[in-house]
Parts: structure tokens; sequence; C-alpha cells
């Protein structure tokens, strides 16, 4: 009962709230606590104060009010260096299991102040401090570290600054909606199953570059040789060449190929081989219990591939929880391709 | 911790405790010199810090040293000592952040401590250099990325918003009078008059420039040979020291025919005895004190703190015209040395009709014959009126005032000694006059039929001067006469002194009330005070605010960027929300795709968007097409119902 009261109260004062655009921070949002250094000071205070009634001290008067008079401007200074922050959660590469995601968060500060000492800190009490000159953007990488592979939440945040001395904390949580694609942590050497492509090692200098069918419209990822630069040049867009390779060049990384019986396990390898492949060149096509990509290469297509390799067999909300663009556009045809469970 | 840091807190620490070196004992202010020395080679060097076991001995070691110099470990000097000791080893220590808050807080401790030794305007000055060193270090030890000049700003920042404050504070916050617990008898250090007088005494106290009170008249001021101020009054004399000695029982004076009244107000530095200085013969006072039978005003308790007093003095009087016979018996009373000297007033006495003639006598005397006033007479030994009368004939006031006593007993006329201050320098720019240690001065009194005491200034027979124009004008081989300038200089500063002594030293619960009645106040009550003093700094505490968040509000995100996230707002309520990664014309197109009834609208927006945002100067009619467009872009339901 009372923990509930507690929750309530915590959920009213501190409107804990996902953010997934830019976040000012108002007074509303900024709170200030003395730290347990300034109650020390208030004690040292007032140990001051009672010397000072006692030996009858002016000047020791004088000196008490001083500090304590900047004890509390210090704490309107520490609001100041926080306040009308503004803060954009910008994007998290992804990155395999065991390495360490940084998620980066964009701080503007619109006044002519810079704000000093500023930390960040993630539940995992990792802390990142830095300071804003004025009227700069700074970015800031949040590392969190990686234990499993699918998606990575950025989690709630606190923002927190204890400038100019530390006797007040100031702090704002932030909680956007980033996150970061784990990749499943490739295994170390696996050689490519090419006992699915019958042409043998010998394809492999040739894969995908064959014969030229047209051009098509640019997309992200695809490779600087393959851009039509001549079209480009007569100022007709981003057109990308496109080739046609003998169905039996292709490379298929098919999960029932991987000899593991352990899932995680497989996609381990599984990773490896796409990885390979892609540095080999080589055209390949991802074949999942649930899934099929067709046969393609390129940095998107890899990425697309380790995506699939990540999420595989992970609970379906993991996937969709609170990425707001996923949810708004089903059953339109621009949204991204889900898995189908 | 960074080098510089390291040397900031150092000097910090240095700026403490140096003022405390003099009155430290000298191993103390030794040792902690070395431990400074000590830490600086340490930081300078990058050598480790010296291991725990060694300094709990230091520490050990030294708390032992201090128990024995002192006796005690809590007395007013052990204690400061004490704190001085343990704040320098606390340097050797020094690792964490966390060692050097705790240091930050001892230095500001010791701060305080400065206090009880000197509240002088150099020691203010001083001190507040010190603090801003202090909040310097501070600043820099929580934001160790920034450099000197911002953390400094930051400081003067700081501080120049905390005096305003402080100043409330300091008027407003209800004083309370001390002490809540029983000061030690060390508390103040004490120079000035003593309860005794022996050759030599009061020339010793004449080289001394330190200010014993200070006095304003409410009127014209007397004349100088007038103004008499009374101290310890001294009756047994053992042949060779005046002593008060122990009044068997005390009786109430009583003044007759008092005439010549005059108000002044003395403020008195702390001498740690309890005579209040007062012209003769104090009528009134406006602290509570006794008037002792001697005419002395003794205060309750030790003047330890500089005290402030109105008093109404009687120029004119007559003293104990009936004295008791005890205390006429008292003033009789005569060691056995000295033949000589008894045989000469046995003389005068035989020779003159009455105790005013024979008073006469001794004062011709001493006119006539060469007597000498001088600060360094050659010593006396056993007989010592007799060898001063007769022999060396140099003395100070002390040696006259106490021959001619002795004369008188040896007449059979009563006498005693009286000791205190004589005249004093005038400030014209403070309109006040300063009595210093210099001025101490010692007189006689003796007591005649029908007139009851009578002040009787032998000096003023050999050195008119003295009583006239003061010991420079007596003495002029002795005078320090500086030049006229640098006597002005001085007194100009010793005004300004006085009105710190004055307003800020001695703004006690009186003042206080005063000052507050004199601003409009009615009727002050603690009550009153801490609103007054809750209300006037939270008003100047959000008047900074106000000015300080002023940027802020300044730069908040502008029109433009406002209108957008405006309309970002209203495409997220029909679930359209803008990506994190997005821009305008991404965001444009995507929701182009989803919602083709208003993707020109959105399109068209987007565009204008960027072009104000990231175009070259855009003038105030776009802007404000643009504002207009989104403001009239149909929100939530109407898009529904469209679509």
């Amino acid at each position: 009962m009372l923990t509930a009261l507690k929750q309530k109260f915590r959920t009213w004062l501190f409107r804990p709230k996902i953010e997934s655009g830019t976040v000012i921070l108002t007074q509303r949002c900024i709170f200030i606590l003395p730290t347990r250094q300034g109650l020390a000071l208030a004690f040292v205070l007032l140990l001051m104060l009672l010397g000072n009634i006692n030996y009858n001290l002016s000047l020791g008067y004088v000196l008490t009010f001083l500090l304590g008079m900047v004890a509390v401007m210090s704490m309107l200074h520490a609001f100041r260096n926080m306040v009308y922050l503004e803060i954009r959660a910008g994007r998290a590469d992804a990155v395999f299991n065991g390495e360490t995601a940084q998620f980066l968060l964009h701080f503007q500060n619109h006044s002519k102040l810079p704000r000093y000492r500023l930390c960040l800190r993630g539940a995992n009490d990792r802390m990142v401090s830095f300071d804003i000159p004025a009227r700069q953007e700074s970015e800031v990488a949040f590392p969190l570290p990686t234990t499993r592979r699918g998606w990575l939440e950025m989690g709630a945040l606190t923002l927190y600054t204890e400038f100019p001395l530390g006797l007040f904390h100031a702090w704002s949580y932030l909680h956007f909606d980033t996150r970061c694609l784990v990749y499943p942590k490739p295994l170390l050497a696996a050689p490519l199953p090419f006992g699915t492509s019958p042409d043998g090692i010998d394809e492999r200098a040739i894969a995908g570059d064959d014969d030229f069918t047209g051009l098509r419209n640019y997309v992200v990822g695809d490779t600087l040789p393959r851009i039509a630069w001549k079209v480009f040049a007569r100022e007709q867009g981003l057109q990308v060449k496109q080739f046609s390779t003998p169905a039996g060049k292709e490379l298929w990384l098919d999960f029932s190929d991987a000899p593991d019986r352990n899932i995680e396990e497989k996609l381990a390898r599984m990773t490896r081989w796409v990885l390979d492949a892609e540095a080999q060149g080589l055209r390949y096509g991802l074949r999942m219990p649930d899934s099929e990509l067709p046969a393609s290469n390129g940095v998107a297509h890899r990425d697309e591939c380790l995506r699939r390799i990540a999420l595989f067999n992970l609970p379906q909300q993991n996937d969709d929880h609170s990425h707001l663009w996923e949810e708004h556009s089903k059953g339109s045809k621009v949204g991204r391709e889900r898995e189908k469970p | 911790m960074s080098k510089p840091f390291t040397y900031a807190l150092l000097l910090t620490i240095l700026m403490v405790t140096a003022p405390h070196a003099g009155h430290l004992p000298l191993w103390v202010s030794a040792l902690c010199g070395t431990l400074l020395l000590w830490r600086s080679y340490l930081t300078y060097s990058g050598n480790p810090l010296p291991k725990r076991w060694l300094l709990m001995l230091i520490t050990i070691t030294s708390s032992s040293g201090i128990f024995i110099s002192f006796n005690t470990l809590f007395g007013r000097e052990a204690s400061v000592t004490l704190l001085i000791l343990l704040t320098t080893l606390k340097l050797m220590e020094l690792r964490t952040a966390r060692d050097a808050i705790v240091l930050i807080y001892l230095a500001c401790f010791t701060i305080i401590t400065n206090f009880l030794y000197s509240q002088s305007i150099p020691t203010a000055l001083y001190l507040f250099a010190t603090l801003m060193v202090i909040l310097t270090t501070w600043v820099r030890l929580q934001t160790p990325s920034i450099t000197f000049k911002p953390c400094a700003r930051i400081t003067s920042i700081l501080l120049l918003q905390a005096i305003p404050l402080a100043l409330i504070l300091f008027i407003l916050f209800p004083r309370v009078q001390g002490p809540l617990w029983g000061l030690p008898q060390d508390a103040f250090a004490s120079s000035g008059l003593d309860d005794k007088m022996s050759p030599g005494s009061l020339s010793r106290l004449s080289l001394s420039d330190e200010v014993a009170f200070r006095v304003s008249y409410t009127g014209d001021p007397p004349r100088r040979e007038q103004m008499y101020w009374r101290g310890p009054v001294l009756w047994d004399f053992d042949g060779r020291t005046w002593t008060s000695g122990k009044a068997a029982q005390t009786a109430a004076p009583q003044f007759t025919e008092l005439e010549q009244a005059i108000d002044y107000s003395v403020t008195l530095e702390p001498h740690n005895k309890t005579w209040l200085f007062a012209l003769d013969l104090p009528d009134r006072i406006s602290v509570s004190a006794n008037l002792t039978h001697d005419f002395q005003v003794l205060s309750k308790e030790p003047v330890n703190t500089r005290l402030r007093y109105d008093v109404r003095s009687h120029l004119g009087y007559h003293a104990n015209l009936h004295e008791a016979e005890w205390q006429i018996q008292r003033a009789l009373q005569l060691p056995p040395f000295n033949p000589r000297a008894r045989q000469l007033a046995e003389k005068w006495r035989a020779n003159s009709e009455n105790d005013a003639a024979v008073v006469q006598a001794v004062l011709t005397y001493f006119h006539q014959q060469d007597f000498l006033y001088t600060l360094e007479p050659p010593p006396l030994y056993a007989n010592s009126v007799d060898d001063f009368l007769f022999e060396t004939k140099q003395g100070f006031c002390e040696h006259y005032a106490s021959t001619f006593v002795f004369l008188m007993r040896a007449a059979h006329i009563p006498a005693r000694v009286v000791t205190g201050y004589q005249g004093g320098e005038f400030n014209d720019t403070g309109n006040y006059y300063i009595v210093r240690q210099s001025d101490a001065h010692a007189w006689a009194e003796v007591w005649l039929s029908g007139q009851g005491w009578v002040r009787i200034d032998p000096t003023a027979a050999i050195a008119p001067a003295r009583v006239q124009s003061g010991l420079s004008a007596a003495l002029p081989l002795m005078a320090r006469n500086p030049p006229q300038w640098m006597r002005n200089l001085r007194l100009n500063w010793d005004t300004i002194a006085n009105q710190w002594n004055q307003w800020v030293l001695g703004y006690n619960t009186e003042r206080q009330f005063a000052f507050l009645t004199r601003l409009g106040i009615e009727s002050v009550t603690w009550q009153k005070m801490v609103m007054s003093m809750a209300v006037g700094a939270g008003l100047v505490i959000a008047l900074f605010a106000l000015f300080m968040l002023r940027h802020m509000f300044a730069h908040r995100p502008d029109k433009i960027q406002t209108a957008w996230l405006k309309l970002c707002r209203k495409l997220a309520k029909i679930g359209l929300p803008r990506a994190a990664h997005e821009g305008a014309q991404d965001y444009a197109q995507r929701i182009a795709t989803v919602r083709p009834d208003i993707a020109d609208a959105i399109r068209d927006l987007a565009t204008r968007y960027s072009a104000l945002r990231y175009g070259m100067g855009q003038d105030e009619q776009t802007q404000r097409e643009f504002i207009r467009l989104i403001k009239k872009f149909p929100s939530f339901r109407r898009i529904t119902e469209s679509s």
C-alpha cells in the first residue's frame, strides 16, 4: 500500500515519460536537493554560528552569513547550469554482443553561458561527465555494455550537475526511446558453407558483377563503385548500376546448415558467415526458419541479414516496444519489413 | 588531485593559519611550517605521501605536546592550536576529493578562530581575500575541467551575490547576547592598567600606542586638565608597590554640591578587568555597574569585548565629606621605611597652619627643586621615597604620585593614589577623543575636612605640559613627533576604525534594536526580525534568479522552432511523431506517403521550415507567414474527419 502510494507520488512528481524527439529542460523537470556535502556544510555553519554567539564575533557572523549565502546562491547556479538545455536523442549504431553500445545524445546550449560539469548516469551507475561551451552543441556518447543479442534500450538516464560547489544536486530524468541493435557475437572463424554452391571457390571473384541489366535509384548502403557517376553528372540523380548474376553463383547462408546444436551458437556462426561473405564480395542470401532474404550484397544487405539474425526467435514485444514508428505504420507499405512470428 | 590544485589548497591552508603563527607555541608554528614545506616538496617531486603509522605517530606526539604546553586540550588557546595542527596534518593525507572538501571546511572554520584574536579592518580584508582563495579552490575541485580564469569569475559572482544577502542577515539576524557557555579566563588578551603600581609600571605602559578607549562628548568637552579618567584606586603601600588592598567593608559614596554635569559615551576596548573608566565623578552609567566607596566604576563581569556605555559625570563635587573613620585610618598607614621623607613631612606639618598649606608646601617643593620628569628614571632601592626625593630627583608620574601620597600620610593627611588616564587625543574628523595606553597616569587624592576627597596631581607641579597638552609636549626629547600629514592620516584611519568598531564589531542586541528602530521598524521583536530577514533575503534571491535566468529565457528555441515543434505535436497526436533522427524533409516525405491527404501541406511547411532555419536570412514576412500557416494547420480532429 505504502509502496504503491510512494510509486504514485514519484510518478506525479517526476512524470517519467518516454520521449522520442527533443527535450528541453524546463524548471518543471529539474529537481534540486542538497548533497551530503551540502548538509555537512550546514552543520559546519551551525557550529560557526554557535561560536560567533558565544564569543560575540561580529566578523564571524559576517563570514558565516557570507558562506551560507554563497551556498544558497550555488543552488541557483546549479539550476541555471541545467535549465533550457535542449537534448535530442541521436542514433545508436549497432554493435556486436560484448562490445559497448554508444548511445548518442545531442546537447544544445542556446545560452551565452557555458554549462559546466554535466553528468549523465544510467541505471548501471556508469557515468559520463562533460561541459558544453556557450551557444554550442555537444554530442555525448553514453556507453552501455551489451550482454545479449537483440534490442538494447537506452533506458532512463539521469542528467545531473553539482556545479559549482558540490553542495546541491540538480537533476533531471531523460528517457528516450532510443535503442541499439546488438548482433550476436560472431565466431572467431567459421568456413563459409560452400557445400550448397556447386561451382566452388572460383566463383567468388566474379560473383555478382557479371551482366549489366539496368539502373535503379540509389538507396543508402550502396557501394560507391556501383553508382552511375556519368548519369549523376547529367543531373539525373543518383542511380546505381544493377547487375545480374547467374543463379548458381549465389551463396545461401542457411540456418539449418549451421552444424551447431545450440541456437545461439548457430546464430554466432551465421553472423561470422555474413561478415565473411560480405568481406569477400560474394552475393549471398539468408535463409532463416521464419524468413528468407534473397541473395544480394552491399552494406545494407549485410546489415539486414545481421538484423534478422540478431532478432531471430526473440519475443515480439521486445522488437515493438516503444518503437513508435513501427507501431504507427502498421498496415502501410512503407514500414520496414517485419518478421512474421 | 592535480598538482596546481594541491598547491592552491596548500596556499589556502597557509593563508588561514599564518596569522596564528604569532600566538601559537613556537614549536607548533615550526612543525606546521615544516609540514607545509614537506607537503609542497612531495607534490613537487611526486613522491608518495607518508605512511599512515608515521602520521599517527606525529599526531599523537604533537597532541601530547599541546596537552603538556597548555595542561588541557579544551581551553581556547589549546583547541585553536589543536585545530591548526590537525588541519595541517590533514594535508599530509590529502588523496581524494573528499579529503579536499574536509580541508576546505577546516579552512573556513580556521578563519573564524582568527577573529578571536583580531577583528580589525586589515584582518577583515586579509581574511576576505583568503575566502576568495578558498572558494576558487573549491570551485576548481568540483569542476576540474575549467581553468583559473572562469574559476575566479564564478567565485567572484557567487561572492558578489552573497554580499547583499549576508548584509541583510547581518543586520536582521537576531543577536543573542553571549556567552552560551563559560568563556575560559584566557579568552582575551589584556594590556593596560593593573591594580598595583610600582616604579616603572606606568612608564612602561606609556610606550604603548594602543587605544584604551574612545570618548565622544554630547556637549562641549571639558578642558583638558579636567580630563582625569579614574581607574584603580590604590591604598596600601609596602615601601615599593601600591596595591588596591581589600576594603574591610564598603559604604556607598556620598556626593554633594555636584555641578558642571557632562554627558559623554565611552567605547572601551576589552582589557579583561572590571574597571569602567569615567571622568571624576561619575553619577549615572548606562550599563550595569557598581560605584565603589572610592568612586571607581566596576563592571559586574570582566570587560572582554568592546563595551560602549554612556556616562554623566560632574566635574565639580564634594565627595565623602564625612568619611568613615576606618577609611581615614586606612589612608594614613605607612610602611617603616624612608626616615628622611618622614622628617621632611613632620617639618612641613609643624610649619603649616592647616592641611591645605602642607599640600601647597609639597607642591612648591616639587616645583622649586630640580625635579625632572622623565620616562627613564634611575633605579630606586629599599627606601624608594628617600632615594627619589633626595638622590635621583628623576621620575615619571608614578614616582611623583607615590612620593606625594607618602609625604601626605607622613604629615597625617589621609591620602591615596589614583591611577587612570589623563587627557587624550582629539580626532577632529570623527569628533571624538582617543585615549591611549600612553595616556596612563597616576595622581593623588587627599582628604581635607570640609572638602572631602580632593584631587592633587603632583606631576602638574613639575611638568604642567603633561596635563595641559599630553605626554609628547611634556617630554619633547622622548616624543615621537610625526609630521602633520602622518598624524592626520593616523587620525583619519582611527575614525574609520572607530566607525568599524561601533557599527560592525559593536553591533550587538542593543545596537541592533536602536538601528532597526531608526529604520522605522516599530517595537522590534525577534519574530519581526526573522520575518523581515526571510522576506528580504527571499526578495533579493528572487531578483538574482530573474537576473540570472534572463539570458535563458531569451535564448529558448526561437519562434520558428517553436512553431515547427507545434506542428510536430499536432502530427504526433494522429500517430505520426517525428523520430529523433529524422530531419524535416524526411519526416514530411514519410508523412506524405502515409497521409496523401495532407502531403502537399506538410511538404510545403517542411520546405519553408528548412529554408527559414538553415537558409540565408529570411525576412519578417516569411517568418510570420510560416507561423500563420502552422497555426492554421488543421488539428487532430479535423484531420481524422477529412481522412
